[in-house]
This record gives structure tokens, sequence and C-alpha cells, in this order.
């Protein structure tokens, strides 16, 4: 198993009710392992990654669901930006 | 420095003074400001809170600026964004670029934005007399980036 570190911003941070997480994932996970994961707890989190838009970044660049991830790695997970 | 986010307001002509720095072979700057606006659709707005994700905001922006570089022939580029709580008509962005002609400049300046609008880890949430409320993202925004891939 590795630890990521999982960060939320903006409306995806007030609805799911955190800043951030340590989440344990298999090893050689994609973001969708990750974000299947998240969806497994069901409710809001089901809904808010299924339902609407949202970006993931990979240490602090864009990256799609196919992504790998490792251990120690920072995740983020938000709205499309609305910058500018 | 050409990329720096701060909850500050800037100063426009100083701000250009120095990205001049002196140099007499620049022969155009294209500036774009943005600024809050007190309405949105159909509600007023009050106060604008700007979120960023510091971590990852400088190198989004500064691998928007250098993309910029590679694609034109431009001396030098400067964009700063403000973070924070905003009132409407403060400025919120600053992006100039400067070159030796006009065409090379306009064309890095409006990439520059489109690229910020749609790449750069901002969201703005407004506060209304209704309420509170996050900007959602427009897909306007989302095709003027995608025409730069096109071109």
């Amino acid at each position: 198993m590795i630890t990521v570190k999982v960060l939320y911003f903006a409306r995806l941070r007030e609805v799911l009710g955190r800043s951030e997480e340590q989440v344990e994932l298999p090893n050689a996970a994609t973001v969708d392992v990750l974000l299947d994961l998240l969806r497994a707890r069901g409710d809001v989190w089901a809904r808010e990654l299924t339902e609407r838009p949202f970006r993931v970044a990979v240490n602090q660049e864009m990256r799609d669901a196919s992504a790998q991830v490792g251990a120690g790695d920072e995740v983020a997970i938000f709205p499309p930006v609305t910058g500018g | 420095m050409p990329v720096r986010v701060q909850e500050a307001d800037f100063d426009v002509g100083a701000e250009l003074a120095a990205l001049r720095g002196g140099r007499s072979d620049i022969g155009a700057i294209a500036v774009f400001i943005g600024l809050v606006r007190d309405v949105n659709g159909d509600s007023s707005v009050q106060e604008m809170l700007l979120e960023h994700y510091p971590a990852m905001t400088h190198k989004a922006l500064e691998d928007i600026v250098e993309q910029a570089r590679r694609r034109w022939d431009i001396f030098d580029a400067l964009v700063i964004h403000r973070v924070g709580r905003l009132k409407p008509s403060d400025q919120i962005v600053l992006v100039a670029v400067t070159s030796a002609h006009r065409g090379e400049a306009f064309a890095a300046c409006e990439f520059i934005m489109d690229y910020l609008k749609t790449r750069a880890p901002f969201w703005k949430k407004e506060h209304t007399p209704e309420g509170s409320r996050w900007v959602e993202a427009r897909t306007a925004d989302e095709a003027a980036a995608a025409r730069w891939e096109r071109s």
C-alpha cells in the first residue's frame, strides 16, 4: 500500500467538508483508483465525483484520470478554475 | 519577476515602467487588466473572494508564460493575479507583454489570459444580497483556450 495526500479546493472543499486528508491506495495506483475509492464513500462523494465537473492535479500539474500516483504524491481535486 | 500572486493591489504605471526597464528596443506593450464587476447575471456583487492553490499557482502561471515565449517572439511578460477579498471595480489581474511589434504582443497577451482562465488554479466566490456562491466555469472560456491548440 502507498499513502497519498489529497487536497480539496473551493466549492469541493466546502461540500466535502475537508481541505485535505491522507488516503491509502494499492501500489501502482492511478487517479482513477483514487477517485473510485472516494466515490465508494457514497452520498455527496459519489454525487460530486460522478455528476459534476472537476479537475485533478498530481504534484501541482493538471492530469487526467489515467495518471499514475506514487507514495507521497500530492493529489488535488477541485472544480474547473474561474480566475482572471 | 514575471509572475506574482498577491493580496495587495498593483500600480499599472509602475509595473509597466519596471517591465520596460529602460529598454529602447521595445516597440509594443499589450496590456490586459481584469476588474471585479458589480453585477453577474441577475445579481449584484458586493464582494468577491479569490481562492487559489498556492503550491501550484506559480508553477501553472510560469508554465503558461513559458508556452507564450515559445510561440511568439516577445521580449518579456508579466502576470500579476490577486487573491483574497476584492470589491467591485478592484483590479484582479494584470497581463503585460513586450515585443518589437504589436501583433506578437497582442497574441501572446490574449493567449496568456485564455490559458490562465482555464489552467491556473484560482476560484472566485461572489457575495450577493441573495448569499454567497462559487462562480461556475464558462464553456466560452474553454472554447477561447481551445482555439490556440488548433492554430
